[in-house]
């Protein structure tokens, strides 16, 4: 009964949800909606995603955590959209656009006759206030630092109502690209808090709908706290499929808060989500054992993005009270140490055993699947036990028994720092550490809490090894800029560089900037290849492995092409649409409130 | 006599556990954290008696296994050739209670055959092996943490009861306020406030102390009762009478009336302390990779795909159900026994 008593709820529900639901406007006269190549679908239907945790926060501009980026993604728009799936830029926002001879400016047409999600237009004003509001320093936006090229500000040109000009210090590669995910705020919402210096508290959780706009494909309805977040459709986007039917074609899109990827895996197996995103190769074969019986079906993308490594503290720990670590890094500034552990690990086995296969090796920064970027004449050396003991001889090693010491005679042994909260990379400790006893080095796992890692990596540097991850965000190599610039902030093995602290880094901080300034894709890509070969060469990070990324969805949702960029699942969220409408829990909402 | 018979029923299971554990280097067939790879997830082995062409052995055999291709963590038995139990074979090196190194173990079987008989885990280590070898961090866990709270419980309830006073009434206040306190919580709070550098090893032997110390409330509670119905007895005002010291009557006269209590304390607080350990460790404040113990071992199915697809990883709950059940079992017959006036 009590089955039963679910089931009446979940109707009324669906009732209540399509009465309330406004119909999306017919398109105008003199509105210039971009026409999406999509399969035409039909109008109607809940769409649940289970969110790991809540957002913080709806602000576009102060949002740095994924849940919240997750949902304001589909609450707002950018001017120039990176295509997740061809991984190209394509027009959004904007219509078009010019790039002057130099590369320096960029002149932007915007699309006539849109309106934001309450229905008051949309035009060069907002524009030129978005980016006032990202660029002000004392906002701290996170955006603000792709914003800067060359030491200096975009700046940013009315030029008339639907155009808009913006002019960097100098060329700057595949500039279009940092437009992606710019969201495009109203300036008739926003305009007198910002003046009044309190941007940073509008758009919270508990700001009414009434007062939040976007120019995405959905609009806040509800934020239940502890709950969920309910959007409905935004009756005026901009985009139409080829039927000029305008998009979405979903009534609404529900995230539920569910926890953690266990309880997100239950939520899907039991239908209650539509949609399970960064799903681990364990959960994927659980799921997939019964797929076919629960009306689901699983994706499995390919490698991603990401790269895993281990990384030893080689900081100037001068300022610092480690002695211990300070006598460590003896041997960790070591490149014949550094490429013995690379040696002596099992990369094979760290994609059998902790991606369950599902995944892939690495040798260098960038993944297999980034096509236009990877090195392929990269090295792949096999592992070998044999050849890390003799880079180890080579460099004043020796045994006592099966113990490793170093040429002080000092026993070789460290511990290698893991977020409790990432259960994989715990295990790619268990098996490297496993790995380097065959070495006869003593290694100790220290399982910490994500923020404690966090703060020993990046602030009192009070670590030898730890394993983390990076990447993932784009293909293009300007966002890793951070990472391998020797001044940059994600830096990680040797934080806080003055000068680069070696030959090699000072070449790695020449190539990347000459790419950046580079125009011409062949040349960057040459740059870019000789980059990967000095990191391959010298090791400052341990490249282990990048799991595939794997989804699933219900069967009966149609349009559904996921993509390994971020947000993988959700990315053409607007063209979403069920197909059937008997069988699964959706279709009996839909069923349900016709009677 | 019933009673009886289950306290024995119980001691023998009990003894033959903490036998095996003591000597796991020699039970176990393989190193604990020793890693098969290609064989992660490897259900149980089969023991056979009848081999493919349905001779029966005396001997039980078993299969090679190998990994299904195509699959994931699925594998069948290479039935060409059978690979006999061997009893006391030659293998890997430990050290028998700490001290004698020696290579021979109780059973195994020849390679490339190998014999996990309770599995094996992600990494491919045998889990029966690590069962052994983290009981030993389990019991040692529990019975420490037992002789830390008993020997609380007896000085403070000793003193307490035997002087009575402003010193019991605020003994006893203060075992009430131990009473009360959530002592995962307080263990939480601990490892908050201890500095990060001190090895797994240490931390967990810390926060053993610190259960058994927070553990000594009710044990004192007892004794003291004991002490305090016994310190009125007439051959007790008789033997002071006579000159005896305080310390003489404690000993002679009074503290033999608390073994019987001491002895079902113990019984009841060993399984109590061993599921405290496995409960640290599965909150991660147990011993580090590549180290066993029985909560490290249980904390595997906090993982939903361990829990739904391995059946064998529940093993470890197996030996955790037998040792309290035993402890039980004793505490249960000591204090019918107690009852009944024979102890």
């Amino acid at each position: 009964m009590p089955r039963l008593g679910g089931l009446a709820v979940l109707l009324l529900a669906a009732v209540h949800s399509l009465a309330f639901s406004s119909p999306p406007q017919a398109p105008q006269h003199g509105e210039e909606l971009q026409i999406t190549d999509n399969e035409v679908g039909h109008y109607g239907g809940v769409l649940t995603v289970g969110q790991r945790s809540e957002p913080k926060t709806l602000n576009p501009a102060t949002a740095a955590d994924a849940p919240s980026r997750e949902v304001i993604g589909r609450l707002t728009a950018d001017l120039i959209h990176i295509n997740r799936a061809s991984q190209q830029t394509e027009p959004a926002l904007a219509k078009s656009w010019t790039i002057s001879k130099d590369g320096r400016v960029f002149t932007v047409n915007l699309r006539h006759g849109l309106h934001f999600s309450d229905g008051q237009p949309f035009d060069a004003d907002d524009v030129v206030f978005s980016f006032e509001v990202y660029l002000d320093e004392k906002l701290h936006s996170p955006q603000r630092d792709l914003l800067v090229v060359g030491g200096k500000p975009i700046t940013v040109q009315k030029i008339n109502q639907y155009t808009v000009r913006f002019t960097l210090a100098e060329p700057y590669a595949a500039a279009e690209r940092i437009f992606d995910s710019l969201a495009m705020m109203p300036r008739h919402l926003l305009e007198k808090s910002y003046q009044e210096g309190k941007f940073a508290q509008v758009w919270t959780l508990n700001t009414p709908p009434a007062e939040i706009a976007g120019m995405g494909p959905f609009r806040l309805k509800e934020y239940v706290p502890g709950q969920k977040i309910v959007l409905e459709r935004n009756p005026y986007y901009w985009k139409a499929d080829h039927d000029n039917n305008r998009l979405p074609y979903l009534d609404e899109l529900v995230f539920l808060f569910v926890g953690n990827e266990d309880a997100q895996v239950l939520r899907f197996q039991a239908g209650d989500t539509d949609i399970i995103s960064r799903l681990s190769a364990e959960n994927y074969s659980v799921l997939s054992k019964d797929a076919a019986n629960r009306g689901i079906e699983l994706f499995d993308l390919g490698p991603s993005l990401e790269y895993n490594f281990l990384v030893f503290n080689l900081n100037d720990l001068a300022s610092k009270s480690l002695a211990e670590i300070s006598a460590k890094q003896t041997w960790f500034k070591d490149l014949k140490f550094r490429q013995a552990v690379s040696s002596a690990i099992d990369r094979d086995g760290i994609v059998k055993l902790v991606y369950a296969g599902r995944g892939t090796a690495l040798w260098g920064n960038v993944s297999p699947s980034n096509k236009l970027w990877v090195d392929q004449a990269l090295p792949h050396p096999a592992r070998s036990v044999d050849h890390a003991r003799d880079l180890l001889k080579s460099a004043g090693f020796s045994w006592k028994g099966d113990q490793l010491v170093d040429p002080q005679g000092r026993p070789v042994e460290f511990s290698i720092l893991t977020s409790t909260s990432n259960a994989q990379r715990t295990k790619m400790a268990t098996i490297i550490q496993d790995d380097l006893s065959k070495l006869g080095m003593n290694v100790h796992i220290v399982p910490l809490e994500f923020r404690a890692v966090i703060d020993r990596v990046f602030q009192t540097y009070d670590y030898e090894a730890s394993i983390m991850a990076l990447g993932g965000g784009d293909a293009d190599p300007n966002p890793e800029m951070n990472v391998w610039l020797s001044s940059g902030g994600t830096h990680l093995w040797h934080l806080g560089e003055t000068k680069p602290a070696t030959e090699w880094e000072s070449q790695i901080d020449q190539l990347m900037q000459k790419q950046m300034v580079q125009l011409n894709y062949k040349d960057r890509k040459r740059l870019y290849d000789q980059v990967q070969e000095i990191i391959a060469a010298n090791t400052p990070y341990v490249f282990l492995a990048t799991p595939n990324i794997l989804v699933g969805a219900k069967k009966n949702l149609a349009n559904f092409k996921p993509a390994i960029l971020e947000p993988t699942t959700l990315w053409n969220v607007e063209q979403l649409y069920f197909l059937s409408v008997n069988g699964s829990p959706s279709g009996a909402k839909q069923s349900g409130a016709k009677q | 006599m019933k009673s009886k018979k289950k306290l024995i029923a119980a001691a023998i299971v009990l003894l033959a556990l903490h036998l095996a554990i003591l000597l796991a280097g020699f039970v176990a067939p393989y190193q604990p954290a020793m890693q098969n790879r290609d064989f992660p997830y490897i259900s149980p082995t089969r023991l056979h008696f009848v081999d493919a062409r349905g001779h029966w052995h005396v001997r039980p055999f078993v299969y090679q296994s190998v990994a299904r291709p195509d699959s994931l963590y699925e594998y069948t038995e290479a039935r060409d050739q059978e690979y006999p139990v061997h009893f006391f074979v030659s293998g890997s090196e430990y050290e028998i209670a700490g001290g004698l190194p020696s290579h021979t173990h109780l059973f195994g079987v020849d390679a490339p055959a190998q014999i996990f008989l309770a599995g094996t885990d992600n990494y491919g280590r045998d889990q029966f092996s690590r069962i052994l070898y983290g009981g030993q961090i389990s019991l040692a866990a529990g019975l420490l943490a037992t002789a830390i709270s008993l020997l609380l419980g007896v000085c403070i309830g000793c003193i307490s009861g035997f002087y009575a006073g402003w010193i019991d009434e605020s003994a006893m206040r203060l075992a009430e306020l131990f009473l009360v306190l959530p002592w995962l919580y307080v263990l939480l709070a601990v490892r908050a406030f201890l500095p990060l550098h001190i090895s797994p090893s240490q931390t967990f032997l810390l926060l053993v102390a610190v259960i058994g110390t927070i553990g000594w409330a009710r044990p004192a509670r007892l004794v003291r009762g004991i002490v305090l119905s016994a310190r009125s007895r007439k051959y007790v005002t008789a033997s002071r009478g006579f000159g005896a010291s305080d310390a003489y009557i404690l000993r002679r006269h009074v503290l033999p009336h608390t073994y019987g209590t001491l002895l079902t304390q113990a019984a009841l607080l060993v399984p109590q302390y061993v599921i405290a350990e496995v409960t640290l460790s599965f909150f991660g404040l147990g011993l580090s990779e590549p180290m066993p113990s029985w909560g490290n071992l249980l904390a595997n199915l906090q993982q939903y795909n361990v829990l739904v697809s391995y059946w064998w990883m529940f093993a470890p709950a197996l030996a955790l159900v037998l040792v309290s059940l035993g402890y039980l079992t004793v505490a249960n017959a000591f204090h019918q026994q107690l009852q009944s006036g024979s102890i």
